[in-house]
């Protein structure tokens, strides 16, 4: 939570940063150095620093683990090996990587492929859809628009496990079971209820006057909407672009349910791993760095939408 | 990404398995020889000359057609399960797709629901059968002729009854395990001068001895496993009753004919608790007696490669839940004895297997469900199953063509005259207690309730 209200000020931050003339003040950017003030407050680094400790302790302790050889992970804990690391008596080895990037058959290079093919149409399908509607029901005044958005807005409290068995049986009836195609269609149906809500309320902060002027102009709702309203939308497209790719690249249900196993995206590979007893739970440490290193990079790239997106979409009443 | 590495690895890794499967059917071939001259060295796993195929012309020109396997067995277990359907698919024609998950209890009655059912899927256990039969009653389509033949020929009459439901035969036994072992160092027991215990009198001496002789404590457990917790635990109780109370009771226990707090239930908890609740006898370099219910059941015997503990009671799939280079054997790092019984008259053995149940009757299924329960892919699958680990009731399996000592042994001691086989209680009992309250019952009589508190605890979930 700390770190959520600092954000605003990294925005006009950024824009300070070039050598610009003195000038007077705005408003907005008295705020951000009052409101960065408070926050520098050493109680508050310090209690950042603690919780983001807390928080990467387990994920350093996997880290550790999927470097230890089968016998020491079993027999002790990763801790044990933080002493040895400065006298260099800690042994490491990369075996748990290979056993499961090419090991008997588990062949995670390979499903990677699949994560990649899932995962793309997943994010572009229903971000493209959204945006249409969202649009309509930001622009385009229409009979029962209200009743159609609060219908839409209500989709979301649908759980999605509810839907599996009903999905599955109509994929079945249309002969489709198995393909990649359930897959991205079922990933776009759960996204497009927060997908259409969030980019409408996005649509609907653009000041009206700016649409109208383009209206005036002689603009009709495709050019408003290419030549006025998307560029403003980038952020908001890129926001929750990065939600729905972290969402479809961690998914396990959907891709366990819907793909057939020659499909079937790197999280449902990584849960293999682990054998038909869970003996092999020691793989498993490297099997999640794998499937963990794409989302860290897209997220470290692109965090600065991420945090901008999320507020655009919250702070909007 | 980086497509050409990794084909070419993929080429390299699959040279190299051809290779050493080259090695050990030659190893094979020889042990043959020895044992009586089979043709076993000429064709190895996969050759269509290896096996009868004259018993799939009933089921007409199946070339092209495909089955859908469905199963709980992943990797590694499941490239040598499609290595042992390579003779079948040379004589047919059929393709078998292999679809392994761990999650396929729960996905196959998703599956069965929408309508999606695999042609094939293997039950790990009987109580999935009855669910299916009972919740859906046309899904599982009952077996072929061929197939029944071969299940009476090559299974006992016990195993046909665990696949059937109400007198109806639905599912032929696949592989099987026996738990009624106890895993030790068998070094460790020679440098102690120790012998195996051939009784349960003599087990417990052997216990007091240990404890009194040495530092480290006797026995270890663990019966943590996720969402399955306790499991570990029920199979001790149920190996105790049957030897405590007998298999008679012990099927009346199942079937609820004595309730689950009976007497005689009751004494064998006890009698399980005088290890397991003793702790001068556990937790060998874990803990307490509570630190059974927190350890997993697949680290709790580790102890014994390292020494930290003597015994650790666990089924014969814990042979391959050894960390890598682990040799097992009798002269090796680890060795399992069966679990004495002081009953002179009979050796019961408590384990557990998979079944197939097919929900489709088009002739290639048919052909392929004929195939898994004959002598034939009993062979193949011991002779594709080079590491060991696996092992079958099947009467037809030639036990020379099991790849480890231990299988032969464990494969031996279920097809032992003596030998009465029990399945795994929890597994045949109602889900909300086989799967439930026994479970829990066993964390809660391993962290302090008296057997009598459990045991009643147990008995009022028992469904009406």
């Amino acid at each position: 939570m700390s770190t959520t209200p600092a954000v605003p000020t990294s925005v006009p931050q950024t824009e300070d940063t070039g050598p610009t003339k003195p000038r007077k003040l705005s408003r907005l950017e008295k705020r951000a150095i009052a409101t960065k003030g408070r926050l520098t407050s050493p109680w508050a680094s310090l209690t950042a620093v603690i919780l983001a400790v807390l928080w990467t302790i387990p994920t350093v302790g996997l880290l550790v683990t999927s470097f230890r050889s089968e016998i020491d992970i079993r027999t002790s804990g990763w801790w044990t090996v933080l002493p040895g690391i400065f006298s260099g008596e800690a042994e490491f080895t990369l075996d748990n990587y290979d056993q499961a990037l090419y090991g008997n058959g588990s062949n995670l290079s390979e499903v990677f492929v699949n994560t990649f093919v899932i995962t793309i149409p997943a994010v572009v399908i229903p971000i493209t859809v959204a945006l249409l509607a969202a649009y309509g029901f930001a622009w385009i005044d229409f009979r029962g628009r209200d009743l159609l958005f609060v219908g839409v807005f209500a989709l979301q409290v649908v759980p999605i496990q509810v839907t599996l068995v009903p999905l599955l049986t109509n994929y079945n009836q249309w002969g489709m079971q198995g393909s990649f195609w359930t897959v991205w269609l079922s990933h776009s149906i759960f996204a497009l209820p927060l997908a259409i809500f969030l980019l409408h309320n996005f649509m609907k902060d653009i000041p009206r006057s700016l649409v109208e002027a383009a209206r005036v102009d002689g603009a009709g709702h495709v050019k408003i909407f290419f030549r006025v309203l998307f560029p403003l939308l980038v952020p908001a497209i890129a926001a929750f672009g990065i939600f729905q790719f972290l969402w479809v690249w961690n998914d396990l249900l959907v891709g366990l349910t819907f793909a057939a196993p020659e499909y079937r995206p790197l999280t449902v590979a990584v849960a293999e791993l682990a054998g038909s007893r869970g003996g092999d739970w020691h793989i498993l440490t490297a099997g999640a760095f794998i499937a963990m290193v794409v989302p860290l990079v897209v997220f470290l790239l692109l965090q600065r939408y991420f945090v901008r997106g999320m507020l655009a979409g919250a702070v909007k009443g | 990404m980086n497509r050409t590495t990794t084909a070419r690895r993929r080429r390299l890794a699959a040279v190299a398995t051809g290779a050493s499967l080259a090695l050990v059917l030659a190893a094979c071939g020889g042990d043959g020889d020895d044992g009586g001259g089979d043709d076993m060295e000429e064709g190895g796993a996969g050759a269509a000359e290896d096996i009868d195929c004259a018993a799939y012309d009933e089921f007409g020109d199946l070339e092209g057609t495909s089955v859908s396997v469905y199963t709980s067995i992943v990797e590694p277990e499941q490239t040598q399960q499609e290595n042992s359907y390579d003779a079948f698919e040379e004589c047919t024609g059929v393709t078998v797709d292999y679809e392994g998950s761990r999650e396929f209890e729960a996905q196959l009655l998703v599956r069965i629901q929408a309508g999606n059912t695999p042609d094939i899927a293997y039950l790990p256990q009987p109580g999935l059968l009855n669910t299916i039969v009972s919740d859906f009653p046309d899904a599982i389509v009952e077996p072929p002729e061929a197939t029944v033949a071969n299940v009476d020929e090559f299974f006992s009459e016990e195993w046909k009854e665990y696949g059937s439901v109400d007198g109806t035969f639905y599912a032929a036994p696949l592989g099987a395990n026996a738990k009624s072992f106890v895993w030790y160092n068998p070094a460790m027991f020679a440098d102690a001068g120790y012998e195996v215990p051939e009784t349960w009198t003599e087990l417990m001496e052997l216990t007091e001895t240990i404890a009194s002789e040495q530092e480290v404590l006797p026995w270890c457990a663990g019966v943590e496993s996720g969402d399955a917790t306790g499991w570990a635990g029920t199979d001790w109780i149920e190996d105790v009753v049957l030897r405590t109370a007998g298999p008679e009771v012990y099927d009346q226990w199942i079937s609820h004919e004595i309730p689950f707090n009976d007497p005689q239930i009751v004494e064998a908890f006890d009698t399980a608790g005088e290890i397991l609740k003793n702790p001068e006898y556990v937790n060998a370099g874990l803990g307490g007696v509570d630190s059974i219910a927190t350890t997993a059941w697949d680290q709790a015997g580790v102890g014994v490669l390292d020494g930290s503990c003597w015994m650790y009671r666990m089924a014969s799939f814990y042979a391959t839940q050894w960390p890598e280079g682990t040799e097992v054997g009798s002269e090796g790092d680890v060795y399992a004895f069966y679990l004495p019984t002081d009953q002179t008259d009979m050796q019961p053995v408590l384990g557990g297997g998979e079944f197939v149940a097919a929900f489709d009757d088009r002739p290639e299924v048919q052909a392929f469900q004929t195939y898994l329960a004959s002598a034939d892919w009993a062979n193949q699958k011991a002779i594709a199953t080079p590491e060991g680990g696996w092992f079958s009731a099947n009467n037809g399996l030639d036990v020379n063509n099991l790849a480890s000592e231990f299988d032969r042994d464990a494969a031996a001691l279920v097809a032992d005259e003596e030998t009465v086989f029990r399945f795994d209680a929890s597994d045949l009992m109602p889900g909300e207690v086989g799967a439930g309250t026994f479970w829990n019952g066993i964390v809660d009589w391993l962290t302090g309730a008296s057997s009598q508190e459990v045991t009643d605890q147990i008995e009022s979930s028992w469904p009406m």
